[in-house]
């Protein structure tokens, strides 16, 4: 099997970058390894979806129904219930792909966009100590045995993590009729949308345990009981804090990591903070024609950027197939100051510069009044005043072609204004 | 009294409201709307699952058109419980109509498609 472009992954990022792959003179072909496209969006059954690209509320399952008519409507070629377990660059991609009815096989491609999603932290990533009962799972996990295949994991729930999946766990658990006892986060704030907290633990008294964790897990076999404490400023539990719940699960909404590195072939470029590729405005890896997208470059906060983000990859990766002439790369990473996580994209190629670059960033502190900057050398090229600037809201700013100055790196950066 | 936060916008005010709807805490006028709404009757839009006799897709995921009264939640769910789609669904049909007769029906988020024998 001989494709242009292969994608990997049917979720929100996949559709969006296969939608733009609908042109006479490329082919291309999505892999999708559940039985159904439209990712993780079927299982969430809440509302909060679309506004940005639709200007209309709707919920997970609606949104993926949309992009899944429009690509089952478009002749794009798709497989199901199709794994890829490696990819490998020569000249082209062979991707060696799996399922129940071919076995094992290769797929040839000139240009392989990455839109697996993330996975979810699990209890070995944060070291909870304690027993090893079964009943500890990922709050998605969860999400996906309730929503989707009908089964509830426990009545008597604790959740750590306040990120918003175990928010939204929270309720949907005590609709279906359990008791959640509260949730724990280590951080003394939330990591969650306030509306999540309000409408998702408030509403129900679910009580919010902040700068608290996990410091003991009891069952031999189920799971029997919790013991969470309050930490110091250093996360250190402090003495004489203990409070004890008997419960017969818990969910833990710990963190989103990128699924990328499952393709170990595959040695690109890494960014530590968002624990995948460096990309350059095009979505290109340090691999020449793998591009990466959706949640499998980095988390976002909403479907919406999924899809503009995704389908602008997609469009690049179409654009890489149809230039026969490509001028060699001057890439230059984008420098960062303290007061900002991480952006995306990493790196600019200054010798293939589109109208404009929209680079997404993620703040390290909260600030009610901020300032972002970009430099180049000494010279301001572009500044956005922002309001409400916090870690879990991700912020945006776009520079045009003719902005730049030269092809010198840019600096951004983030200032605090005082009020 | 009653305390609450203020979901209207990112600020999240902490607003306090009395039995004559008196507001406090709140930063603009729309902290003010939303304080009185909720303190006098607090609307929800609710998202769950219905069972379907599907082999495959054993839940429909569905929700009501339009927000009801937060207090109706459990028994509109109870309602629910109650039903089997054993039929096409397409997104935005009916599964149940006027729940609990807020003029309100349940409608389904998710295709579903049952394969001829």
């Amino acid at each position: 099997m001989n494709f242009d472009i292969v994608i990997i992954g049917g979720g929100a990022a996949g559709l969006a970058a296969a939608l733009q792959c609908k042109d006479k003179k490329v082919s291309a072909l999505l892999i999708e390894r559940d039985q159904s496209l439209g990712g993780i969006l079927n299982q969430c059954i809440h509302n909060g979806f679309g506004l940005e690209v639709f200007d209309e509320e709707l919920t997970g399952p609606e949104y993926a129904a949309r992009y899944s008519h429009s690509f089952l409507n478009s002749s794009l070629d798709y497989m199901l219930d199709t794994t890829v377990v490696d990819i490998i660059k020569n000249e082209h991609f062979i991707i060696k792909a799996m399922n129940t009815k071919n076995g094992l096989f290769d797929i040839h491609a000139k240009a392989v966009i990455l839109s697996s999603g993330c996975y979810e932290r699990t209890r070995g990533a944060i070291h909870i100590p304690g027993e090893r009962p079964m009943g500890i799972m990922p709050a998605g996990s969860a999400q996906r045995y309730l929503n989707i295949d009908g089964y509830m994991v426990g009545k008597r729930i604790f959740i750590l993590g306040s990120g918003d999946i175990g928010l939204i766990m929270a309720r949907r658990m005590t609709l279906e009729g359990a008791k959640v006892l509260g949730v724990a986060e280590i951080m003394p704030y939330s990591n969650g949308l306030t509306r999540n907290i309000v409408q998702c633990l408030n509403d129900f008294d679910i009580p919010l345990y902040l700068s608290h964790t996990i410091t003991n897990i009891e069952g031999h076999h189920k799971l029997k009981a919790i013991t969470i404490q309050k930490v110091d400023s250093l996360y250190q539990p402090i003495e004489g804090t203990e409070k004890r719940f008997v419960v017969d699960t818990l969910l833990l909404s710990v963190g989103l990591i990128p699924d990328v590195q499952m393709f170990d072939s595959l040695k690109f470029h890494m960014s530590p903070t968002t624990k995948s590729a460096l990309v350059n405005q095009h979505y290109e890896t340090s691999i020449e024609g793998l591009f990466v997208c959706g949640n499998a470059l980095h988390v976002h906060d909403l479907v919406d950027y999924v899809t503009i983000e995704s389908a602008r990859a997609g469009l690049c990766a179409v654009q890489y197939i149809k230039d026969k002439n490509k001028p060699s790369k001057n890439e230059q990473f984008v420098n960062i100051n303290e007061n900002i996580r991480y952006v995306v994209p990493q790196k600019i190629d200054f010798n293939r510069l589109d109208d404009q670059i929209e680079f997404l960033f993620r703040s390290t502190l909260k600030a009610e009044r901020a300032l972002i900057k970009v430099m180049q050398g000494n010279q301001v090229i572009k500044e956005k005043k922002v309001k409400y600037v916090a870690p879990a809201e991700m912020e945006k700013i776009s520079v045009s072609k003719n902005e730049f100055i030269n092809h010198e790196p840019i600096t951004m950066i983030l200032e605090v204004l005082q009020i | 009294m009653k305390k609450m936060i203020c979901i209207v916008c990112p600020v999240g005010c902490h607003l306090e409201i009395d039995e004559h709807h008196n507001v406090s805490g709140n930063r603009c006028a729309r902290g003010k709307t939303y304080a009185i709404e909720e303190y006098v009757n607090p609307l929800r839009l609710l998202t769950t699952t219905v069972k379907t006799s599907h082999p495959k897709l054993p839940r429909l995921s569905v929700k009501t058109n339009a927000p009801i009264p937060k207090k109706l939640l459990f028994s509109v769910l109870d309602e629910l419980n109650h039903i089997v789609i054993q039929h096409d669904v397409k997104v935005g049909d009916v599964i149940l109509s006027n729940v609990k007769n807020t003029s309100v029906d349940v409608i389904a988020t998710k295709n579903i498609h049952f394969e001829l024998k």
